[in-house]
């Protein structure tokens, strides 16, 4: 943590003690003021799907339900209690972090992390895969669209200076958010995207590009292997003191802010981590999904520390296609249920809060009787963040047939 | 969308092949190369040419009755794969976990201890591995996939594998959850592979009582939520007359004591868990918009309570158990489910397999696979009637599609994108290689987006050009295909000589590649780009217009 309060002194010049208690305004002031140049300041939205339906009450614990105890006995996260490692983290006398995910507190206090609880898709799925493809569809309960609401925002906001890496995926397949006419790469590592035949390797590429010239695919591949050879994003080591995980999502984090600090022109990124269908042995404070939480929050704090002053200009969302059934199962587990909770972070963010309304876990507050009731449609966070941050115009055409709520105030 | 079909170069094959279909019996190198596209991984040199001779429709048949068909040859190839035909209790004292043996060792701490005790630590284990004659499960993964790579490469039983390969992906497990690492190979040989071309509810029968299902989708845990341990109870007993037995196990309780074993019992809240009652609704058998509510699921869920596995880490066998098992009245689909221990799951399977909605689903995911990404519905519905017609018979499904004029049409001709182990298969097939199935082909296949075995949601991977086709998966396919045209992939060899005795020059090169390759069928603008290229090259002419041709847009369809 005092690498990054150092780090952030170097540009925003306030003193270092009065940062951390800093009303966020100003710390989004102290963003703000950093001379930076043009393309430092080009907006930046990072997407984190939570494949599997992440259990949101274990992730951010309303410890001040009193129903919340009674509906799990043996996996609920104790309450916050002082130097105990084992419960909640206080985020603000109701609602507490699991305590896997401490690496995330400080965010949070730093007022560049929010919660939005209670939030989700409307959609009365429980099927994984339906729900999945709703969400990154962006269109819940409608299966007629086929192109994603990435890349929607990508066609809805043309850029005449747009580069092969406007939008990215680090997946080896493209996921359905980035899907659609708007040029997008999806790449599992950046070392490895490139034609590889010894000497005769840019022979051979120049083949293949001729080959695929009439292909979008192929057209976008080729331009994209030739700027990331130019550019080197590898050359940028994590700074800061950030540990990226060293699975596949901590290593999608780590390679999404190398392509930021190459400034080849990214703007949307996707990332997955899964995991997260808990039906049997979740744990508590300690457990499966414990750990999948420390991986997700470790990452996320890394990429947010590594980013370091650019932070000013990203936003990183997190979401899951539903939440789990309020009562444990009977097998230490979860089932599906209804809805959950999403993190936004970034410089632009104004953190320290959890969001939504509170619906309740009494037995006549939940959904369909089991589950969390939805108060937040994930797409009216989506939508502040693409129209504030964004500068998205025509929202309506990124989620087609949703007129947006007046929003959270999130930013 | 709007924007152009990837690799869309089908038009002009397309108008060929309805040139060349005339009414006579005799079918066209393309439609047979077609043919075997879609019901084989692709063609090896002279099989368009035994097929002409033989006739379609015995090629067909044959391959729908694959134990009248040899395939000593392939099993000879798998005879080095130990662990293909072990039992499940074989398996799991054969390949224990690293974590067991450590623990064993007295090793527990090693990752306090600092990279020099934990290279200590490694070498303790490795020993103890060799010199105990056992294997890391990691073996048990490998295993699977070089048998899928070198049956879907060298087995006569083409339709076989395809279907194996299909079958496994609709009810899909993931190999790393868990006890799947040693229940999934037995998934395969004995739940999968002796139905692939039976009848229909075979298949969900033998995967609802599969280990390996039964832990994947958390069935082994299912219970009453009232259900009363008896094992619980007698633990219990036995502490109260302060008989302290230490509680000998094989892998999995070492160390734990009935304290232990008291613990965990009491901390299980008894309940149903409905993963597994959804998946076989929505995945197995009716589809997610085939007709059910969330009552059915948990109704589902209540009748199949009691269906577990005996030991997961010990003898791993189904088992049915009374005193798990919720014993009140189901309604199902709105059919009355009586009480009847076992005899509920399997009334429950037998309701699900005679839904329309089932029959529609499954026969729209066969055309998917061997027709289009956007399969027909009046074929659809023809497959659907003789799925309800033969009780779910599939070579009798299979039949229809093969014969169907849709299957023949020319819009199908190379409408399917390879998946990367179609492509991988098929190269090695056209070009006749010798494989051991060797680790590096099934890394190969990852990398293209296609983790064997590894696929962890129960969907398996969507069978459509947009699931396999990205930048990134793009590359790796051409770089596949130039690393197996340099003979530069470990444990596999082709031999591209042979095809093209003494040639040097850019032209023929070419031809024999397209020949060889895509049965002689590329569109004008590849085969003059291709010939630009070879021509202007210092590499040897025919490793170049094979890797060239390998990583041609039409070669990554079928």
């Amino acid at each position: 943590m005092k690498t990054t309060r150092r780090f952030f002194l170097k540009s925003s010049g306030l003193a270092m003690a009065g940062f951390a208690a800093a009303p966020s305004f100003l710390v989004r002031t102290a963003f703000a003021q950093s001379s930076a140049s043009r393309e430092k300041d080009r907006p930046i939205v990072i997407a984190i799907f939570q494949r599997g339906a992440a259990d949101g009450i274990s992730m951010v614990v309303p410890f001040g339900d009193k129903n919340y105890y009674s509906v799990r006995p043996q996996i609920a996260i104790p309450a916050p209690a002082a130097a105990d490692a084992e419960s909640a983290i206080d985020l603000d006398g109701f609602f507490g972090l699991h305590p896997a995910m401490s690496a995330l507190k400080p965010i949070y206090d730093e007022r560049h992390l929010a919660i939005v609880h209670a939030a989700g898709s409307p959609s009365n799925t429980r099927s994984h895969f339906d729900a999945q493809d709703y969400m990154e569809a962006g269109t819940p309960g409608n299966k007629g669209v086929t192109d994603g609401w990435m890349n929607r925002y990508m066609q809805a906001n043309p850029d005449r200076d747009a580069t092969p890496f406007r939008g990215v995926a680090f997946s080896a397949n493209m996921p359905r958010s980035l899907i659609g006419s708007a040029p997008a790469v999806a790449m599992t590592r950046i070392a490895d995207f490139g034609v590889r035949a010894g000497v005769a390797s840019n022979e051979v590429a120049k083949a293949f590009e001729a080959m695929y010239g009439g292909d979008n695919t192929g057209k976008e591949t080729f331009e994209a292997v030739k700027m990331l050879k130019q550019s080197n994003p590898q050359r940028f080591a994590p700074e800061n003191g950030a540990e990226y995980p060293t699975s596949g999502y901590g290593q999608a984090l780590l390679q999404i802010v190398q392509l930021i600090k190459a400034d080849i022109g990214l703007q949307v990124a996707f990332a997955d981590i899964g995991g997260w269908d808990t039906h049997a042995n979740q744990g508590n404070a300690r457990g499966q999904m414990a750990n999948r939480l420390r991986e997700l929050a470790q990452g996320l704090a890394a990429l947010y520390r590594d980013l370091g002053d650019r932070a000013r200009s990203v936003i990183v969302v997190t979401m899951t296609e539903f939440g789990r059934a309020i009562r444990q199962n009977g097998s230490g587990g979860t089932d599906h249920g209804h809805a959950s909770a999403l993190f936004v972070m970034g410089g632009p963010v104004r953190g320290g809060k959890v969001y939504g309304k509170w619906p309740g876990l009494a037995p006549e507050q939940l959904y369909e009787s089991r589950d969390l009731a939805l108060t937040t449609d994930f797409r009216d966070v989506f939508a502040e963040i693409l129209v504030k941050h964004m500068r998205a115009t025509d929202i309506e055409r990124v989620f087609p047939g949703f007129k947006p709520g007046p929003g959270l105030q999130v930013l | 969308m709007k924007r152009k079909a990837i690799f869309a170069q089908v038009l002009l094959v397309a108008s060929l092949l309805s040139a060349s279909a005339g009414p006579s019996q005799t079918l066209s190198t393309y439609q047979i190369n077609h043919l075997l596209n879609r019901i084989a991984f692709g063609p090896r040199p002279g099989d368009i040419e035994r097929v002409q001779q033989m006739g379609v429709e015995k090629y067909i048949d044959r391959q729908l009755h694959p134990e009248r068909i040899d395939d000593l040859s392939v099993e000879a190839k798998l005879a080095s794969l130990d662990s293909l035909k072990m039992s499940i209790p074989d398996i799991l004292n054969g390949y224990p976990a690293a974590g067991e043996i450590a623990r064993q060792l007295g090793l527990r701490n090693s990752q306090d201890a600092g990279p020099q005790n934990n290279q200590t630590s490694r070498q303790q284990l490795q020993n103890y591995y060799r010199e105990n004659g056992l294997k890391s499960p990691q073996r048990l993964l490998q295993d699977l996939q070089s048998q899928k790579i070198i049956r879907a490469v060298s087995s006569e039983r083409q339709l076989q594998e395809v279907m194996t390969d299909f079958w496994f992906n609709h009810f899909n497990v993931f190999w790393g959850k868990g006890a799947d690492r040693w229940l999934t190979t037995d998934y395969e040989m004995n739940a999968i592979r002796p139905h692939v071309l039976g009848k229909f509810k075979d298949l969900v029968m033998a995967t609802a009582q599969s280990p390996a299902m039964l832990f994947y989708l958390d069935n082994a845990q299912s219970s009453a939520p009232d259900a009363q341990n008896p094992a619980l109870a007698r633990v219990t007993r036995r502490q109260q007359t302060r008989q302290r037995r230490p509680l000998f196990g094989g892998t999995g309780a070492i160390g734990r004591g009935q304290q232990g074993l008291a613990d965990r019992l009491k901390k299980r809240q008894p309940g149903i868990n409905e993963n597994y009652a959804r998946e076989l609704m929505e995945l197995h058998t009716m589809g997610v918009d085939g007709g059910y509510t969330q009552k059915d699921v948990q109704e589902v869920a209540r009748a199949f309570t009691g269906w577990t596995i005996d030991q997961p880490r010990r003898s791993g066998r189904f088992v049915f158990r009374d005193w798990m098992h919720d014993k009140g009245e189901k309604l199902v689909l709105g059919q009355k489910v009586a009480a009847g221990g076992i005899k509920e799951g399997e009334e429950v399977i037998d309701i699900l397999v005679h839904q329309p909605s089932t029959a529609r689903f499954i026969s729209t995911k066969l055309v998917r696979r061997f027709v289009s990404d956007e399969p027909p519905q009046a074929l659809v519905d023809r497959v659907a009637s003789v799925y309800a017609k033969t009780d779910g018979d599939i070579p009798e499904m299979l039949r229809t599609i093969f014969t169907s004029p849709e299957f023949e049409s020319p819009d199908a001709y190379r409408q399917k994108t390879k998946s990367p182990l179609e492509l991988v298969a098929s190269a090695l097939r056209a070009l006749d290689a010798e494989t051991d199935g060797s680790p590096r082909l099934a890394q190969n296949i990852a990398r293209m987006g296609q983790p064997l075995y590894q696929y962890q949601p129960p969907t398996g991977f969507p069978d459509r050009a947009s699931q396999w086709i990205s930048s990134g998966s793009l590359i790796e396919r051409l770089n596949f295909g130039v690393a197996l045209a340099a003979n530069n992939i470990p444990g596999t060899t082709v031999e591209l000589s042979r095809f093209a005795p003494g040639t040097t020059s850019a032209e023929a090169a070419v031809d024999r590649a397209v020949e060889i390759l895509l049965a002689g069928n590329v569109s004008s603008q590849t085969r003059s780009i291709l010939e630009d290229q070879v021509r202007s090259s210092d590499e040897p002419a025919l490793t170049k217009a094979f890797a060239l041709v390998l990583g041609s847009p039409e070669f990554q369809k079928r």
